[in-house]
């Protein structure tokens, strides 16, 4: 389980998380949507310590990892993968070693162990034939698979998603939905995800937080969220500049 | 004038903490050497890099500075019947002096560039994070390598140049200047010394670590986007240059306090 207690963080004096208090259970898969700058991805990544907070604590499992030197929080991080909004892969490492590069770090595996788990990650993400390849010679879905198949290689406990949507057409999108529904599916981890893609959301999420002006505004399942009458969460997820015109208009129907 | 103060202690300020940034990365880089693994295949990728294809900088450096130092000189010697000196004029400045300094610049300039740039787009774009995430210190992976690299490499890279400045300049005193060759080579043995040559190696050992440091440092803290990383690896070139140039003397003044010419 992740606890996320009174978290705050401001970059140059601006402050992007105002206490945020959250709880993310074991198994389930949470979707954390917001606006673009609202502070998700910051939040997302003080969950493995990424960052570190002004204030506010971060329970993984029974530790706080908070206070914990970078040092002291690799053991903790090795229960994680990220899938970052980019992918992040290593330019100057084939796709294989990419991929094969947290189980070397770990320094428990054989080569041929290796290979086989690699080999298995690639077929899972459907990119069995490109282990060869370097991550300038894919196109954007294909390194946002070959993340995927990096974050969860390791078999972590947790697997965070940066926008694993973001920037792909929608056929490729919801290829990226089901493999992470498929990952959970298979190897029963607790995912958390942070989009503004709502058709992504509402497919792999078991809950919806929605993060607003630096707190948790409403959480919810999908189908709460749906039909929840809360104007901020219906303008977010709806897609509406202005919702007051809506209602003024009579268009009304999910409230 | 308060505004004029402000700038001041912020000039200061930024100075002072990325000097602290530095010493911290080394501190760490330190730490690590002596408590993780060795990461052989990065370092050895690193030794190439860094070492063996800065040959061809370094060996066009040093050979012209030696022959462009014989023919000046060489001609002001003959004015005044010293034409033999040039030997051990040439040999003493470069290496005490020019190898180590032009070595070290050249090599600010290519590599330490390079080890900027490189760092910091692996910044921006989220690469380092991917690293810290999967439980791997940034510094572990990325800057040890680096540091020992310069470590071995700049020396070895600094006595090419040295070797390189000398021969060249006999080869131009010989035959421009029409300098006795036995003459020449014999003047330049009796005047310099193993200590001439171990002063600069020392030097090149110091400036080493400073574009390891300086570069590494810079790439770690480049600002977002591509004017982020164009800006850390300008700094990374002036700065780790400027600091070389200057360390240069105070090495110097310790070096002569201790082994006296």
């Amino acid at each position: 389980m992740i606890r996320i207690q009174s978290l705050s963080k401001s970059f140059l004096g601006s402050p992007v998380l105002r206490g945020v208090d959250f709880e993310i259970h074991d198994g389930e898969t949470v979707v954390i949507i917001g606006q673009s700058g609202g502070g998700k991805s910051v939040l997302l990544k003080h969950l493995c310590g990424l960052l570190k907070p002004d204030d506010g604590h971060v329970w993984v499992d029974d530790d706080d990892i908070v206070p914990l030197s970078e040092r002291r929080l690799a053991p903790i991080r090795s229960k994680f993968g990220f899938l970052f909004q980019g992918a992040a892969l290593f330019d100057s490492l084939t796709l294989f070693d990419n991929v094969a590069f947290p189980l070397r770090e770990k320094r428990k595996f054989t080569e041929a162990e290796i290979a086989q788990r690699v080999a298995e990650a690639l077929e899972i993400v459907g990119l069995a034939a490109a282990g060869h390849k370097k991550p300038a010679e894919l196109s954007g879905g294909m390194r946002k698979r070959a993340g995927l198949a990096r974050a969860v290689v390791g078999m972590p406990k947790y697997l965070l998603y940066d926008e694993p949507t973001t920037g792909l057409d929608p056929i490729r999108a919801d290829t990226i939905n089901n493999l992470i529904l498929r990952l959970r599916n298979r190897f029963q981890v607790t995912g958390v995800a942070v989009t503004h893609d709502m058709a992504s959301a509402y497919k792999i999420a078991d809950r919806i937080a929605m993060l607003h002006e630096g707190q948790i505004h409403a959480v919810g399942t999908p189908s709460e969220i749906q039909a929840t009458t809360d104007p901020i969460v219906q303008q977010f997820i709806r897609g509406v500049a202005d919702i007051s015109q809506e209602v003024h208009s009579g268009n009304t129907a999910n409230y | 004038m308060m505004t004029l103060l402000t700038r001041l202690w912020q000039t200061v300020f930024d100075l002072l903490s990325q000097f602290g940034g530095v010493l911290l990365l080394f501190l760490d880089i330190v730490r690590t050497m002596f408590t993780r693994r060795p990461r052989w295949k990065e370092t050895i990728e690193q030794v190439y890099k860094i070492g063996w294809q800065s040959q061809a900088v370094v060996v066009i450096t040093g050979a012209f500075t030696g022959m462009v130092f014989a023919v000046q000189t060489g001609l002001q010697f003959h004015k005044v019947k010293m034409d033999t000196a040039v030997g051990p004029v040439v040999a003493i400045a470069m290496l005490r002096e020019l190898a180590p300094v032009l070595t070290g610049l050249m090599v600010a300039g290519r590599v330490g560039a390079s080890i900027a740039a490189e760092l910091g787009t692996m910044k921006v774009t989220e690469q380092i994070d991917a690293l810290r995430s999967m439980g791997t210190s940034p510094t572990d992976y990325l800057a040890a390598p680096r540091f020992s690299a310069l470590l071995v490499g700049l020396p070895m890279l600094t006595a090419e140049a040295m070797a390189c400045s000398i021969f060249a300049g006999f080869y131009v005193a010989v035959n421009m200047l029409n300098i006795d060759p036995a003459y020449y080579w014999h003047n330049m043995l009796k005047f310099t010394a193993a200590k001439d040559v171990a002063a600069g190696l020392i030097k090149s050992v110091f400036f080493a670590a400073f574009i390891a440091l300086i570069a590494c440092h810079k790439g770690f803290n480049a600002d977002e986007g591509a004017e982020g990383v164009g800006r850390a690896t300008t700094q990374a070139v002036v700065v780790s240059s400027l600091t070389i140039l200057i360390a240069n003397f105070f090495i110097a003044v310790v070096f002569n306090s201790i082994v006296p010419i």
